[in-house]
C-alpha cells in the first residue's frame, strides 16, 4: 500500500525538464513537467503533487510568483526553487513564501537525492501525524462499544473474524445500537487502521451533495466550488469508508456506486481524470436491505456486492442483561468529563431501566445517564432523576413498530411537526427521525 | 522484434581484455549474447566549453539514433565526463524501458580522487555502471536493496558498496520483460 510520490517539474529549458524526468523516473517517482507558471497552475487545478521543483528565472511568471499562488491554494504544498543565478536575497524571499528548500543549478546527484528524501521525509510524517491523531479519537470511541450478551459476544466475534479480511461489510441494528461503533472497532483491528476511517452519513445529504462529498469536486463544477476538493473515496485511499444509511441513497447514486466498488476508480465531479483509491467498505443500515431488493429499491447487484458479511446488532430491548454494565460505563465516562467522582445507581432506577424498551436503543440510554449526571445530586441517581414516566409497559397485542409510530406522531404533533423539538423530545438526532419519518410514512395530517 | 543481443559500443580507447571481461559480465547477468563492437563520434560537438564536460543528453540521443536498433539493447561505453544540465556530473544514463543507455570511466577511476590506481576496482565499478544501465533499459528502476546492481549510486564508494549481481526482485521483475 505504499504511495508513490509524485514530481511536477518546472522549469523553462526543455533540457532541464528531461533530465529531471529521467533521473526521478529511474527513481520510481510519478513525473511530470510544465514548461511555464502559467502551464504548472493550470496542472494542478486538476492534479495535486506531493513535490513541486520549479525554476526561478522563467518567462511571464516567475517561480516566486507562482509559489505565492501555489501556498496560497494548498498552503501544505513541498516547493523547491531552483535557480541558476543564485543571490541571497531570493533565497530568503523563496523560503520566506513559503518554500521548502533553495538549491542552485546545477547541483551534485547526491544533492538532489538528498532534497528528494527530506521532502519525501516530511511528507510522511505530516500523514503520518494526522493519521495518528485521528487513530487516538477512534480508538477512544471504540471504548465505547459494551457488552456481556451472548448477542454482543456474538458481534465482537464477528468483529473479531472480519477485520482481518478485505470484505465489505453491511451493519444492521436498529437506531442507536451502535452501528458506526461496529464500524470504528473493524477498522481499528485492521490491517488498515493507521489510515484513516472516512465516514459518511448518506441520509443527511442530498444527492448532488453526496455525489461531491463523495468523489470530490473540480474547481467551479458548481456554484460555490471555488476550489478543488477531495472526495471521500479518495480520503480513505489505503484505509476504510464508512457509509451510513446506505438504504438511503437515490438509484443513480446505487448505479455509481456499484461502479465505484467494482473498478475502485471515479471521476471527480467536473473532472474529466480517472483517480483511483484503495479502500475498504464498510455500510450500515437500520433497515432490511433484502426486502428493498425485492420491492426494487435497492440495486440486487449492488446489495451482494456490499453484503459480503452481515453484522446485525440486537437492540438493547432483547439484550437488557448488558444494562447494568452499560450504565456503569456511562456513569465513568460522564463523571470523567464532567470532573466529578462517580456517582452511583440505586437498584429501584436500574431495574427501572432495565424494564424500559429503549426505542433509541443504546444512545438512548445514554441520554438518560448523562441527564441524570447532570440534574442529579452529585451521589446517586434515583427514580426522579430519570426521565421514564413516559414508559410504555406493552399489554396490548400491538407490535413495536405500531408502539413506535404512534408515540412518534404523537410527539410531532405536540411540537407542530418541529422536526428539532420533536427530535430533542424523543432524545434522537433529525436524521433518526428523519428516517422514522419515512419508515411509517408519518404526514401531518395524520 | 524479440531481443537478438546487447551490443556494448566502445567510443574512444578502451583495452579489448577490459571490454571482454564487461562483456562476459553483462552476458552472465542478463543471459543474452552480449557483442562488442567499436564506434566512432565527434565528441566536439558534444563538449561544453562553460562546464568542459560532455553532454550526457545528447550523447545518449547520438548513440540511439545512429548505433542501436529495435533488437538489441545498445550501451555507449565512453571515457570522458558526462553531464546533464541539471547536476554537476552522471556515470551513466539510459532511456528507461528503452533500448541505449552510455556509461563513463572517467569518474570511475581511484586516481580522480586522488587514491592509488585500482585497475582491478576500476573494472568492477565500470560494469557494475553498465549492467546498471542495462537494467533501466529494461525498464528496472532504482532499487533500495543494499547490495543490489540496480541501487542508486551517486559517488563511486556507493557502486563499491553493492555488488555487481540483480537482487532477486529485480531479477523476477526482468523475468516478467
Amino acid at each position: 500500500m505504499a504511495k508513490k510520490i509524485s514530481i511536477l517539474i518546472v522549469d523553462d529549458e526543455e533540457s532541464v525538464r528531461d533530465s529531471l524526468y529521467s533521473w526521478f523516473k529511474e527513481d520510481g517517482y510519478q513525473v511530470e513537467c510544465a514548461e511555464n507558471a502559467k502551464k504548472a497552475l493550470l496542472i494542478l487545478e486538476s492534479s495535486s503533487f506531493d513535490i513541486i521543483l520549479a525554476d526561478i528565472k522563467m518567462p511571464g511568471m516567475d517561480g516566486l510568483e507562482m509559489l505565492r499562488r501555489i501556498k496560497a491554494l494548498k498552503n501544505d504544498s513541498i516547493i523547491i526553487v531552483m535557480t541558476a543565478f543564485a543571490t541571497v536575497d531570493t533565497a530568503v524571499q523563496a523560503l520566506k513564501d513559503g518554500a521548502f528548500d533553495y538549491v542552485t543549478k546545477p547541483f551534485d546527484p547526491d544533492d538532489l537525492s538528498h532534497l528528494i528524501r527530506n521532502a519525501t521525509k516530511q511528507i510522511s510524517l505530516t500523514e503520518e501525524n494526522e493519521v495518528l491523531k485521528k487513530k487516538v479519537v477512534s480508538l477512544e470511541d471504540v471504548e465505547d462499544l459494551v457488552g456481556n450478551s451472548e448477542e454482543m459476544k456474538k458481534v465482537f466475534k464477528d468483529i473479531e473474524s472480519v477485520a482481518q479480511s478485505n470484505s465489505s461489510v453491511v451493519i444492521t441494528g436498529e437506531s442507536g445500537t451502535g452501528k458506526e461503533l461496529v464500524a470504528k472497532a473493524i477498522h481499528s483491528n485492521s490491517p488498515r487502521k493507521f489510515f484513516p476511517l472516512v465516514s459518511v452519513h448518506c441520509g443527511a445529504l442530498s444527492e448532488s451533495l453526496l455525489e461531491s462529498e463523495l468523489f470530490g469536486h473540480e474547481k467551479g463544477a458548481f456554484t460555490g466550488a471555488m476550489y478543488n476538493r477531495k472526495g471521500r473515496f479518495e480520503m480513505a485511499d489505503s484505509g476504510t469508508i464508512f457509509l451510513d444509511e446506505i438504504s438511503t441513497i437515490s438509484t443513480k447514486m446505487q448505479i455509481d456506486l456499484l461502479r465505484v466498488l467494482e473498478t475502485k476508480s471515479f471521476v471527480r465531479v467536473g473532472g474529466n481524470k480517472e483517480i483511483t483509491s484503495d479502500f475498504r467498505v464498510i455500510c450500515a443500515t437500520n433497515r432490511d436491505l433484502k426486502s428493498m431488493v425485492e420491492k426494487g429499491t435497492f440495486r440486487e447487484d449492488l446489495f451482494y456486492r456490499l453484503n459480503v458479511v452481515n453484522i446485525h446488532i440486537p437492540p438493547l430491548r432483547d439484550r437488557i442483561e448488558d444494562i447494568p454494565l452499560l450504565v456503569e460505563y456511562f456513569i465513568k465516562k460522564y463523571c470523567t468529563s464532567m470532573n466529578m467522582p462517580p456517582v452511583t445507581i440505586d437498584t429501584a432506577a436500574l431495574k427501572r431501566l432495565e424494564e424500559f424498551q429503549y426505542p433509541g436503543n443504546v444512545r438512548e440510554l445514554e441520554n438518560m445517564i448523562e441527564r441524570a449526571i447532570v440534574i442529579g445530586n452529585g451521589k446517586k441517581i434515583t427514580m426522579k432523576d430519570l426521565p421514564l414516566q413516559r414508559t410504555i409497559v406493552s399489554t396490548s397485542i400491538e407490535s413495536l413498530d405500531d408502539l413506535e409510530k404512534k408515540h412518534i406522531l404523537h410527539i410531532l404533533n405536540k411540537y407542530n411537526w418541529n422536526i428539532s423539538h420533536a427530535a430533542n423530545a424523543l432524545k434522537v438526532d433529525r436524521v433518526t427521525l428523519y428516517n422514522k419519518i419515512k419508515k411509517y410514512d408519518l404526514k401531518p395530517a395524520d | 522484434m524479440s531481443l537478438q543481443n546487447i551490443t556494448l559500443i566502445s567510443f574512444g580507447y578502451f583495452e579489448r581484455d577490459f571490454l571482454k571481461y564487461v562483456a562476459e559480465s553483462v552476458e552472465h547477468e542478463f543471459r543474452i549474447s552480449t557483442i562488442i563492437k567499436e564506434g566512432h563520434i565527434d565528441l566536439s560537438e558534444f563538449y561544453d566549453p562553460g562546464r568542459r564536460q560532455y553532454n550526457g543528453n545528447y550523447l545518449l540521443k547520438e548513440v540511439d539514433h545512429k548505433f542501436s536498433s529495435d533488437s538489441t539493447k545498445t550501451i555507449g561505453l565512453f571515457s570522458v565526463d558526462l553531464f546533464i544540465p541539471i547536476l554537476t556530473y552522471i556515470f551513466g544514463q539510459a532511456f528507461l524501458d528503452g533500448r541505449t543507455g552510455i556509461a563513463s570511466l572517467y569518474r570511475l577511476s581511484n586516481e580522480r580522487y586522488g587514491m592509488k590506481v585500482d585497475n582491478t576496482g576500476l573494472l568492477d565499478r565500470f560494469r557494475k555502471e553498465v549492467i546498471h544501465e542495462l537494467g533501466h533499459t529494461f525498464g528496472l528502476l532504482h532499487c533500495h536493496i543494499q547490495t543490489c546492481v540496480m541501487r542508486s549510486s551517486t559517488y563511486v564508494e556507493d557502486i563499491d558498496q553493492k555488488s555487481h549481481n540483480l537482487c532477486a526482485n529485480c531479477r523476477t521483475a526482468l523475468n516478467m520483460v
